[in-house]
């Protein structure tokens, strides 16, 4: 299996192009419709894997998960605030960033495994819209602190039914309740199609990420050593926790993989109406310049060359 | 052709994207009773807005409304917006039929 996977290299060719400052552009409309494609699919994949297993044991996994998601946020927020000097409002607004996650990571790792046929427990997509909220929650407490004054009602409104939880959800109740076999009349369209919908998406990623450059070099060193560390410890987490789920080496990766992933859809919306003091312009340097490529490119293989070392040494 | 028009006031806001849902609902606060909302992109002091994707993305929203609740409105915005949005938002005199819908 050679490094160099197509959606990767679309990744590149985005990157590149948009370093060039080439014309190239995709309609606005067009990243929105494959966000939606993207998190049906992974939605409906996952739910027609739970149709064929019992739901109880989920319940110990989705406590674990939030832990985790809250934990990160607090160590994030710890690193920024002490020795990244930032102040409380950008710290919590870019902690909140790296305790959520991102689809797109997750969907170029399930490509991954899926490529080199490792199987992953089928409740990751679960995991994934469920550590998309903790991290806001906490990242508006540690800006705010708890006062009576925060509308959390309306806060656990937009956190809990924003586009990617409602989508997730949506996709697993409907892949759940019509099962493998109910979904071979959409099976061309969501599943055989991904990869092909998947590379495209990078490839305005590439796009989105190349300009952050220009914020990256004004953010400093910090955030740089940040975007790669944080991930890396976020990941021994996500594998500590799935070690103790007793999750198999694909469903370790997928869990390292959410963990050290960071949100630039979900966060940074909520940040700004929630914290609007805090500049988006550091956490999304810090998310999308840094920490996004990092993962897909050099993050993923490590992870589940991780996992394979704990599995073995567990069992 | 003779046509009555009155005098109303055009507020026009040009603004982040993501902050479109709590700003109508703070304008139908405010008073304000219709609007028409469109995309929009450019570029002024917070670097380019080029709508290429959500964080980026620019919305106009104007509104046709007496010369006193347009300032009222200004006013409120900015007081609650100015400070951590990017936001323009200016005043216009023009003149309509129909004065009573706005």
């Amino acid at each position: 299996m050679s490094f160099l996977d197509p959606v990767i290299l679309f990744f590149l060719f985005g990157l590149v192009a948009g370093l060039l400052r080439s014309e190239l552009k995709l309609p606005g409309a067009l990243y929105d419709s494959l966000t939606v494609f993207l998190l049906l699919a992974i939605g409906l994949k996952g739910g027609q894997g739970l149709a064929t297993q019992p739901l109880a044991p989920l319940i110990p996994q989705i406590a674990a998960v939030i832990l985790l998601g809250v934990a990160q946020t607090l160590i994030a927020f710890g690193l920024l605030r002490g020795p990244g000097r930032f102040g409380r409002a950008d710290a919590a607004a870019t902690a909140a960033h790296y305790g959520s996650v991102s689809v797109a990571t997750f969907a170029v790792a399930t490509a991954w495994l899926a490529a080199r046929n490792i199987e992953f427990e089928p409740q990751m997509a679960i995991l994934l819209a469920i550590m998309e909220v903790p991290a806001i929650l906490v990242g508006i407490a540690l800006a705010r602190g708890v006062s009576k004054d925060t509308d959390w009602g309306a806060l656990g409104h937009e956190a809990f039914l924003g586009k990617g939880v409602t989508l997730l959800l949506g996709g697993m109740a409907i892949g759940w309740a019509a099962g493998p076999e109910g979904l071979v009349s959409v099976k061309g369209l969501f599943f055989d199609l991904f990869k092909g919908v998947l590379a495209l998406f990078l490839l305005e990623m590439g796009l989105i990420v190349s300009r952050q450059v220009g914020a990256l070099r004004r953010c400093g060193l910090f955030l740089i050593a940040f975007g790669l560390g944080m991930p890396l410890l976020s990941a021994l987490l996500g594998l500590g926790t799935g070690l103790l789920l007793g999750f198999s080496v694909g469903g370790l990766t997928l869990l390292a993989t959410l963990a050290a992933s960071a949100s630039y859809i979900a966060v940074p919306a909520a940040m700004r109406i929630a914290v609007p003091e805090a500049n988006p312009a550091i956490s999304l340097a810090g998310s999308l310049g840094v920490t996004f490529p990092f993962n897909i490119l050099a993050g993923i293989p490590l992870y589940h060359w991780l996992a394979t070392q704990l599995a073995g040494a567990s069992s | 052709m003779n046509l009555t028009t009155v005098k109303r006031t055009l507020l026009t806001i040009v603004t982040e994207a993501v902050v479109e849902p709590s700003l109508l609902r703070d304008l139908e606060r405010w008073g304000v009773r219709g609007y028409t909302v469109a995309d929009a992109r450019g570029k002024g002091s917070r670097g380019a807005r080029d709508a290429a994707w959500d964080e980026t993305a620019n919305i106009r929203i104007e509104t046709i409304c007496s010369r006193e609740r347009a300032e009222q409105v200004l006013g409120q915005l900015q007081e609650h917006y100015y400070a951590n949005y990017a936001m323009v938002a200016f005043l216009t005199e023009i003149e309509v039929l129909r004065p009573e819908k706005f």
